[in-house]
């Protein structure tokens, strides 16, 4: 390909890499909620959505991009803990088809509802002023925002382990994705902390659907597109596996990124024959748990 | 923002209206000499291109309200059968089946995508019901899909192209590279600029198809900022062109070139934004702005304006409302529905509804008709304030295929 | 109903299925919808011998139906083979379609199933999308025009609604008939005994990959014959028919009816199409209700429509 130097390739990776920091975090969402309570969330795409919409609405009240950055995943977590409490709560113990298929419902609602309140086109979202702009970060100018999602996935990862490695609650439920009968002859509410899972799984896809939201503008379809991107990404991660959809998000990213290059016209195909191969070698996916979910 | 908000409620008001009279329509009896002129109306009520359709549904519901008060066709009044084809052919397909079977329509008048407007074209043609789409192909004016009841009323992306390379390559340099939606569109406005390319010695540093439906184009930009062209045509649709220019304008592409959009909404301007548009060039087929030049256009704008309360028909339904007046002119030319004697009216008939002179080219039916050039302003005064005209291209054959190169000879 | 009569009616299926589809043009207030519900039927079932019979959640069953539809499709406007014909090379495609499909995908399970049969769907899209030359690409394949075929002699009128409904059902009543002496012989058996526990299964010697592949490629002939009567009835194969969205409606349709029932797809296709097409015509918000509508199938009737009418006739 003419024109193709070594800085061009790196600033593609580059490009990647922060792609992927949106699918690492709709991903780690995801597994979450399935290592925990084995439910494939197919909702997950409308919380993101969701998250978009809730952070437009703080901006509409007069409120600003970092007002939003705090209420929204607790707007979204909160939601994402009623549907646990009123609908998904029903459904245990009875395997995995019939949650999957009452979030894939769901889904149909929650996007309904926005197009209902919001209206079918898309509505503009600006990034943020003191984020706007391009830096030069030696390799090419990069959009200063995207630099900005990178550091707030870190900061999130970073949260995220610390409150399940250092937490008592985050011990409980470490506890309980391993053996759930620990947590009931430990005593534990076992309704609650599952509560709390799935609410914190929700909360970080309406976050991530903010922090995308000034990168494409939000539709009431935003959801749908990344959440067979999303599912790809645990697949390949290994369901339920946290550092699976870390390494599977970036990897994801990189790939989309790098065939844009050079065959842009596969873009669609290439994460699904990704996931066709390592399924295929692995079924399994990267670190998931072989036997699970046969 | 309560501006654009008060738009949609708007929309979704005349939406509902227009699907309760599409509801009641199979119940209403039909007395001999009372029979209507019944035109369906397949767009995509739902799905990403909702409010285009409104706007549709909007501008060809004031075409069928004129007709009726200008005393209708001897007395026979015309109504709108509108169906939702969901932006889907096989849905689409089944509509039409049912509108021509079931609803008796003596014509068909819609479609808002290349896919869809072909197959409503197979239905059509196999049953010899007259189809006037008002979306932009290539194809449908070709061998084999077209057929002789088709008639076409949007623009071809072969003479958008032709249009708007023209002005582009003349003003804004030669160097160009093309992002296109890897579909039949795409493909065909780049072969279309390629064409006038070819003719005024631009220079193709690159053609990038992406999968339609694409929600992140930053992949693109670190290879289009080395190539540093002077142009870059983005050959692509709706919710994935606002996309790209907002993206393009965060990583600073916008500002080391200029991006051209041959067709440019209205509609995905407004939802894209005025800080990510502005400075962006393109094509269309209407804009409300040329009332001040054009008198056909003050004339409906000022009609849509008082049918719904002050608001501004946009590109894609201003085609609603001259595909729909096409064929009850015709109607009325011909005194009588008969497909045959329909077509034979349309066929050749010169008209100026609402953008200034067209005529139904006689060997293919395609509308030959003005393309506008437009520039997405930074700041508009009122929120359906979004574009400066900068050029008018006449409507004139040579922006066309020959019907021999179209396989129609 | 008395429950003697559904006892009774219950052992002649066929019978009930054939005056069922005898009434049915008369009772839909849309003819060409009347149709769909045919064609979409009869996919949901075909589906439901993996879903329902085997116990294979597959995402990918929109390659089987949209490979027999553009093979139909192609078969006719391309090799000029009579309708019969177009419609056997339909199924045939669907079935070996499968039989790829099922050989890379059989040995996951679970969930991993899904997301490799999907994963291959995808690629089988992909494939058709960039062979536009053959398949017209994003455009679909269009002018598959067929205005009159022959039957035994008969030269029929296919343009005429009725007429084309009558053929169409009478080639699905066949496929039914057929399904159904499948399921009523030894093999469905087996194929039960795999879905309620494959260790027991093996053990007493039963062969559960051929068992799963068998299914699958069954289960793909059904799908291919359903795509191939569609690309015949709408004269054109969108390349929606590819969709992943066409692979998860096929699943509502059969969760809503009752997946491992027999006629429960069929109902769950009726349903779903009618709900869809009469609630659009009211509101353009259809969506909604019919997200309700499904969770709350799945919520208070989880073994579909058809299968809690089933379960509440006495044994």
């Amino acid at each position: 390909m003419a024109g193709l130097s070594l800085d061009l390739l790196a600033l593609q990776i580059f490009t990647g890499l922060a792609l992927g920091a949106v699918y690492v975090l709709l991903a780690i969402g995801m597994s979450l909620i399935f290592g925990m309570l084995t439910v494939v969330n197919f909702a997950h795409g409308a919380f993101f959505a969701l998250g978009a919409y809730a952070g437009f609405l703080v901006l509409t009240l007069g409120g600003n991009f970092w007002l939003a950055l705090l209420a929204v995943p607790i707007v979204t977590g909160l939601l994402g803990m009623a549907v646990e409490w009123g609908l998904v709560r029903h459904l245990y113990g009875r395997g995995i088809d019939d949650p999957l298929l009452l979030t894939f419902g769901l889904a149909y609602v929650l996007v309904e509802l926005i197009r209902i309140f919001a209206g079918t086109q898309g509505l503009p979202f600006d990034t943020p002023d003191a984020l706007a702009g391009a830096v030069d970060i030696g390799i090419g100018y990069f959009p200063l925002y995207r630099l900005f999602v990178i550091a707030m996935t870190v900061a999130i990862l970073v949260l995220l382990w610390l409150f399940l490695e250092r937490t008592r609650l985050g011990l409980i439920i470490r506890a309980g994705a391993r053996d759930p009968e620990i947590m009931r002859v430990l005593g534990v509410d076992t309704g609650r902390v599952w509560r709390l899972v799935f609410g914190l799984g929700t909360a970080i896809a309406g976050l991530a659907g903010l922090l995308a939201a000034p990168l494409q503008g939000v539709s009431p379809e935003m959801g749908n597109a990344i959440l067979a991107d999303a599912f790809v990404v645990t697949v390949v991660g290994g369901m339920g596996s946290l550092a699976g959809a870390i390494l599977a998000g970036l990897l994801v990213g990189v790939i989309v990124s790098l065939t844009a290059l050079f065959a842009p016209e596969a873009g669609d195909v290439a994460i699904f024959v990704l996931m066709a191969v390592v399924l295929l070698i692995r079924p399994q996916g990267f670190f998931g748990r072989a036997g699970l979910m046969s | 923002m309560s501006a654009e908000h008060g738009r949609r409620m708007g929309r979704r008001g005349v939406l509902r209206a227009a699907a309760m009279l599409a509801a009641g329509a199979p119940f209403a009896t039909r007395g001999a000499e009372e029979t209507p002129i019944r035109i369906g109306f397949p767009v995509p009520i739902t799905g990403p291109y909702a409010s285009e359709a409104a706007d549709q549904v909007r501008a060809a519901q004031l075409a069928i309200a004129e007709f009726n008060q200008a005393g209708g066709l001897g007395g026979r009044r015309a109504e709108l059968l509108v169906r939702d084809d969901k932006l889907d052919p096989g849905e689409a397909a089944t509509r039409a089946i049912e509108l021509i079977e079931k609803d008796r329509v003596d014509f068909i008048v819609g479609s808002l995508s290349a896919s869809v407007q072909l197959a409503v074209n197979t239905v059509t043609k196999q049953r010899g019901v007259l189809y006037n789409s008002i979306s932009q192909s290539d194809q449908i004016v070709n061998s084999p899909d077209w057929g002789p009841t088709t008639f076409h009323e949007a623009m071809t992306p072969h003479m958008t192209a032709a249009a708007v390379g023209r002005y582009a390559f003349e003003k804004l340099g030669k160097r160009c590279a093309y992002v296109a939606a890897d579909y039949a569109y795409g493909h065909e406005m780049v072969a279309g600029f390629r064409a006038v390319g070819a003719t005024m010695g631009a220079e193709e540093l690159a053609e990038i198809k992406m999968p339609i439906g694409t929600r992140d184009f930053s992949t693109l930009m670190p290879r289009l900022q080395a190539l540093r062209p002077d142009i870059v045509f983005l050959c692509n649709f709706g919710r994935d062109q606002q996309i790209f220019v907002k993206q393009a304008h965060d990583s600073g592409l916008k500002r080391m070139t200029h991006i051209v959009a041959p067709i440019l909404l209205q509609t995905a301007r407004l939802a894209g934004g005025a800080q990510a548009f502005a400075g962006v060039l393109g094509g269309t087929s209407y804009y409300w702005g040329i009332e001040n030049e054009v008198a056909s256009a003050k004339a409906f704008n000022d009609r849509f304006r008082k049918a719904y309360d002050g608001h501004l028909p946009s590109d894609y339904g201003a085609l609603g409302y001259s595909g729909v007046r096409a064929v009850l002119t015709a109607a009325a030319k011909a005194g009588g529905t008969e497909t045959a004697k329909v077509a034979a009216a349309l066929a050749g008939m010169k008209y100026d509804f609402y953008k200034g002179p067209q005529v139904y080219r006689t060997c293919d039916h395609q509308s030959v008709q003005a393309v506008f050039i437009i520039e997405s302003k930074a700041n508009g005064s009122v929120p359906d304030d979004v574009f400066t005209v900068l050029a008018t291209v006449p409507g004139q054959e040579d922006l066309l295929k020959t019907c021999a190169e179209e396989g129609l000879g | 109903m008395s429950a003697a009569f559904l006892t009774r009616a219950a052992g002649h299926r066929a019978l009930l299925a054939a005056l069922f589809l005898l009434v049915l043009p008369f009772l839909l207030p849309f003819r060409a919808t009347a149709v769909n519900v045919l064609i979409d039927g009869l996919f949901a079932v075909g589906f439901n011998l993996v879903y329902g019979y085997v116990g294979l959640l597959s995402f990918g069953h929109a390659a089987l139906f949209g490979g027999g539809a553009y093979a139909t499709g192609l078969a006719l406007l391309r090799l000029g083979l009579p309708w019969y014909g177009a419609l056997v090379l339909g199924l045939v495609a669907g079935a070996a379609i499968a039989g790829i499909i099922g050989v890379l995908a059989i040995r996951t399970r679970g969930i991993y199933f899904a997301m490799v049969t999907l994963a291959l769907a995808e690629c089988v899209y992909y494939l058709a999308y960039q062979a536009s030359g053959v398949t017209g690409g994003e455009n679909g394949l269009r002018g598959i025009v067929l205005t009159k075929i022959d039957l035994f002699g008969l030269t029929l009128d296919f343009v005429d609604p009725l007429t084309r409904y009558f053929v169409i059902a009478a080639i699905v009543a066949l496929a039914l008939a057929a399904l159904s002496r499948l399921l009523a012989s030894p093999f469905g058996a087996v194929m039960e005994m795999v879905r309620e526990n494959e260790a027991r299964a093996r053990a007493s010697g039963v062969d559960v990959r051929a068992v799963k592949m068998l299914a699958f490629v069954l289960s793909g002939a059904f799908s291919g014959l359903a795509g191939g009567l569609q690309a015949l009835h709408l004269a054109i194969v969108p390349i929606e028919t590819l969709d992943y969205s066409t692979s998860g409606m096929v699943v509502m349709m059969c969760l809503l009816g009752g997946r491992g029932t027999f006629f429960g797809p069929f109902i769950g296709a009726l349903v779903f199409l009618l709900l869809q097409n009469l609630v659009a015509l009211i509101s353009s918000h259809w969506q909604l209700p019919v997200g309700l509508v499904f969770m709350a199938c799945v919520l208070f009737f989880p073994r579909g429509l058809w299968g809690q009418v089933t379960r509440w006739r006495p044994a």
